[in-house]
């Protein structure tokens, strides 16, 4: 794989998070690109962490809890599972590739699963490549001003 | 009696019950109305119904939340009340509502742009008369006719609910309701690339002053003093004038109404600088009616569907990996 790219993984604490734990116990290789933030529950996901992320630089943001059925809090991922369909389906109007948004579910068991999972999603980002860049950068700002006195 | 004569009628009647009750009256010039809060019967006097009458009025309710109010409403406006009634915002008891048949209200952006066509300014129109579908605007001693379809706010070409949805006093016949909205001005967006599209909110964006008008102005946007937009603790939008920061903000304001957006339009009417905000109202709820068949403030007792959730979503086809 080319140059390394940014992805932000939001994982819920019980399930996914554990999934990718299991991954690395069992030394499932992986691609790099995947920051992982831990979260309590994929039902804390706000939809606009995704979107902030995505704003601010990432190429990519994916979304893993438990398997609908086995949320530890009972019904937290099935709030999420709503948010993040329409968060998903919100995107294209914002000009941003949906493609570079993905929501799953793996259980604490799954490694092999999470390793294909974050296999296949790299790979579809790296397929995309770099994300067009949406925020202005301040430092950029105040570089052009320094130069401008 | 014209509904207006109708509607004063009725409101002078339950006047004495009621704490005030909230209308439009004339504005600082002729083709401006205000809100009005009328309290007496005199004020009653000064309520104006037709064309002019842009605002929703329920956008003051909640401020009120607990007292005995009545208010004037238009059938989007009606909307507005079904939902914050759903969202246990408002209580049904504390609330008269007044209505009577819309056929729809004026752009002032629109007049603006049609009297700027004949070299003429919006701000010296001394007088307007309402004739059936034409508007008539006498303007630096010349008469000006407008037909009121040209002028019509988006929202009322596509209306499906002319007669207001809630309400205890109904004047007048119900117009026919209109067919059901398909969203071409939607689709029409999205045959740009991605890129395009960004290109053209970051256009739009730039003029974004960040007076938060499109907020204050939303009868759905109940936070008031804790919009995230000004909270610092968490940040989530900083003070800087980027576009990215204005565009966000309005990636905040949609995503807060998913599901809840009545598309009355008050984010996009009030927008000093004519940024087309309703389009991302609308786009969520597209996708909203499709996966949940779901359209806000049309049922009392629906529940938002994102406050919801089934165990089985028939419409959400989630990836198989
Ligand atoms: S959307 Fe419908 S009810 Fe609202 S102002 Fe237009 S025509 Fe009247
Ligand atoms: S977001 Fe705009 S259109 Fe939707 S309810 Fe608020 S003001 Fe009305
Ligand atoms: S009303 Fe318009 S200018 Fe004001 S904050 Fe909203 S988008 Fe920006």
């Amino acid at each position: 794989m080319s140059q390394e790219l940014r992805i932000v993984g939001f994982l819920c604490n019980w399930c996914s998070y554990g999934g990718a734990d299991t991954a690395g116990v069992g030394r499932f290789t992986q691609p790099t690109d995947l920051r992982v933030i831990r979260v309590p529950c994929s039902g804390r996901i706000d939809p606009l962490f995704i979107l902030k992320t995505l704003v601010n630089g990432a190429d990519g943001v994916l979304v893993s809890g438990c398997h609908p059925r086995d949320c530890h809090y009972a019904e937290g991922n099935f709030y999420a599972r709503r948010r993040l369909e329409v968060v998903h389906r919100f995107m294209p109007i914002l000009g941003i590739d949906p493609r570079r948004f993905s929501y799953t579910w793996v259980s604490a068991s799954e490694g092999q699963r999470w390793q294909h999972v974050v296999t296949t999603f790299t790979n579809e980002i790296h397929a995309l490549g770099p994300a067009p860049k949406i925020a202005g950068n301040p430092m950029e700002k105040l570089g052009a001003l320094a130069q401008a006195v | 009696m014209s509904h207006l004569e109708q509607l004063k009628a009725a409101i002078k009647e339950r006047l004495p019950e009621l704490e005030m009750v909230i209308g439009w009256g004339q504005g600082f010039d002729a083709l401006h109305a205000t809100p009005i809060f009328m309290k007496t019967p005199e004020d009653v006097d000064k309520l104006l119904w037709g064309p002019l009458n842009v605002h929703n009025t329920a956008t003051y309710l909640t401020a009120y939340k607990g007292k005995k109010v009545g208010v004037v409403v238009k059938g989007c406006d009606s909307r507005s009340i079904i939902e914050l009634l759903q969202e246990k915002l408002l209580n049904r008891d504390d609330v008269v509502v007044f209505a009577a048949p819309c056929s729809g209200v004026a752009d002032l952006t629109r007049i603006k742009k049609s009297l700027e066509a004949k070299g003429l300014d919006m701000g010296r129109v001394k007088a307007v008369a309402v004739a059936g579908d034409t508007l008539t605007l006498s303007v630096a001693g010349q008469d000006v006719a407008l037909s009121l379809k040209a002028v019509a706010a988006d929202k009322c070409g596509r209306c499906q609910y002319h007669n207001a949805l809630v309400s205890d006093v109904f004047v007048g016949e119900p117009l026919q309701e209109s067919a059901a909205d398909n969203y071409d001005d939607l689709a029409e967006f999205e045959k740009q690339s991605m890129d395009d599209r960004m290109a053209y909110w970051k256009k739009e964006m730039e003029r974004c002053i960040r007076c938060y008008a499109c907020r204050n102005a939303c009868p759905m946007c109940v936070c008031r003093d804790h919009c995230i937009a000004q909270s610092r603790e968490p940040g989530w939008v900083s003070q800087r004038d980027d576009v990215s920061e204005k565009f966000f903000f309005q990636m905040i304001h949609a995503m807060h109404l998913a599901g809840r957006c009545t598309e009355c339009g008050e984010c996009q009417r009030v927008c000093p600088v004519d940024i087309p905000l309703l389009l991302l109202k609308r786009k969520l709820n597209k996708e909203i009616k499709e996966l949940f068949d779901y359209q806000a403030g049309t049922k009392i007792d629906a529940k938002p569907p994102l406050l919801a959730f089934k165990v089985e979503e028939e419409n959400i086809n989630e990836r198989g990996w």
